[in-house]
């Protein structure tokens, strides 16, 4: 009974693992599509807005399911055209890194596009006055600032994509709630385990929380508040 | 592609039944939910501590696990408890916990509660002090004025975020697939999908059925936010 708690806490790092990977897509997904929707245009503004309403629409775990049944039948399909022989497998831990970083990608543009467009325009037309190119403003003076009017929205989306990943143990990646159901089903005693693993999801999100908080201050250095 | 299977006539039925069953739970569990989060959040904002406290900490813990381990944890956890397993065979509200329809619909119920009650907590905290102020200064009581002043104001003022949880709910009841036995619009597409080999086919008509199920709901709520929060909107001659 003992060994499955450990088995349970190691379990834990590939929920951490998957989590960290997905934060880093869907963030790379909501630059791209936050840039797409500020550019002004129409083709790229089209295609993200399509890309944030649809994936807002539908339900994580379908589009997970999608992903890892049919993007493999797809693919293979796909190579099959093309005269190669060769077949791909996508895996659970793959499969799920990439739909959760996809679908929280589409909550992130709508963070980071607004985040942007808080910046002053002063800003940005400053540093071009300077002769930076649009990359260096991007680096040196846009994301500095838009860090802070995005990091509410940004935690936000965070705490959700934790959770998420519990849905990857449907598609069998072998994470801590795939592993408390193994457990429970060999234990017969479901209670503790799943209690546990919520505990440690809870954990989880408390420690991002605190770690957000002081991010936050940190980039709130020297902003003025209006006093009440 | 062979959306011809989709189209079969019992296929359909499948999915039919399937959106009666999602509809079905994303009501249900909104009422009791929306219930439960209207007495947490006067709780929350009420003047006993210990109460404060003890609703604080639940919406921690419900808003800080996954929804999944909520479901197992009710459907497959309440059964280890010797307590609910003398009972769960013949006394009466016990027997619910062998169902999953049920246990799904207390899970959802409760987490809803959970996020709701914080959302609408917030709204009543923010009631502008002049409202609270006009109300005492007519004589009414605590409750008049909460129950005539502070909450239909808070309960319009949340719709917005509100909206949002909705369609999240209506996502989130794809969840019920996890549950043996219920049969959803998420557990019609992988019954499709197990019997035909057809993911695509399968998981994009569930996925077709959430956007306009998403949609409709998104439509319903901006509708009945121009009517009920018009008093709040910006001059507009």
């Amino acid at each position: 009974m003992q060994s499955y708690f450990w088995v349970i806490l190691h379990g834990s790092l590939l929920t951490v693992g998957v989590s960290l990977l997905a934060l880093l897509v869907s963030v790379l997904f909501g630059l791209a599509g936050a840039a797409a929707k500020l550019s002004g245009k129409p083709v790229l503004v089209g295609l993200a807005t399509l890309y944030s309403t649809i994936i807002r629409g539908i339900p994580d775990l379908v589009l997970m399911l999608l992903v890892f049944y049919g993007g493999t039948i797809g693919i293979n399909t796909l190579l099959e055209k093309l005269g190669s022989e060769a077949t791909v497998d996508i895996d659970p831990f793959t499969a799920g890194v990439l739909t959760i970083g996809f679908i929280y990608g589409a909550y992130m543009t709508e963070t980071f596009r607004g985040a942007i467009l808080s910046i002053p325009k002063g800003q940005m037309e400053a540093a071009w006055a300077f002769g930076m190119s649009r990359f260096q403003t991007f680096i040196r003076i846009t994301l500095p600032q838009m860090v802070r009017y995005a990091l509410p929205g940004f935690t936000n989306n965070w705490l959700v994509l934790i959770k998420a990943t519990a849905l990857v143990s449907l598609i069998g990646l072998q994470e801590m709630t795939y592993l408390a159901k193994q457990a429970s089903a060999a234990t017969r005693s479901p209670f503790i385990f799943f209690m546990f693993t919520g505990a440690l999801f809870l954990i989880y999100t408390s420690v991002s929380l605190a770690v957000l908080k002081k991010v936050n201050a940190r980039y709130s250095l020297g902003t003025k508040r209006g006093q009440l | 592609m062979e959306w011809a299977v989709i189209f079969a006539p019992d296929n359909l039925a499948l999915f039919g039944n399937g959106i009666l069953i999602t509809l079905w739970l994303l009501f249900a569990s909104l009422a009791v939910g929306g219930v439960l989060a209207l007495i947490f959040a006067l709780m929350l904002t009420g003047p006993w501590a210990p109460l404060r406290w003890l609703v604080g900490a639940y919406t921690f813990v419900i808003r800080g696990t996954p929804l999944l381990i909520q479901v197992y944890l009710i459907y497959y956890g309440l059964g280890q408890l010797e307590w609910i397993q003398a009972r769960w065979d013949a006394i009466w509200p016990w027997t619910y916990f062998k169902e999953p329809f049920f246990c799904a619909l207390l899970a959802f119920s409760l987490n809803t509660a959970g996020y709701t009650a914080e959302m609408l907590a917030g709204a009543i905290r923010e009631t502008s002090a002049g409202e609270i102020e006009a109300a005492h200064a007519y004589g009414m009581s605590r409750f008049q004025t909460m129950w005539r002043v502070v909450l239909p104001s808070a309960m319009r003022r949340t719709l917005p975020a509100y909206s949002n949880e909705v369609v999240m709910m209506l996502h989130a009841t794809s969840l019920a697939s996890a549950v043996p036995n219920m049969l959803d619009v998420t557990s019609a597409a992988s019954r499709i999908y197990a019997t035909y080999y057809l993911p695509f086919e399968a998981y994009l008509a569930a996925a077709a059925i959430y956007l306009t199920a998403s949609f409709c709901l998104i439509g319903f709520f901006r509708f009945s936010e121009g009517r009920l929060l018009a008093y709040l909107a910006p001059r507009k001659h």
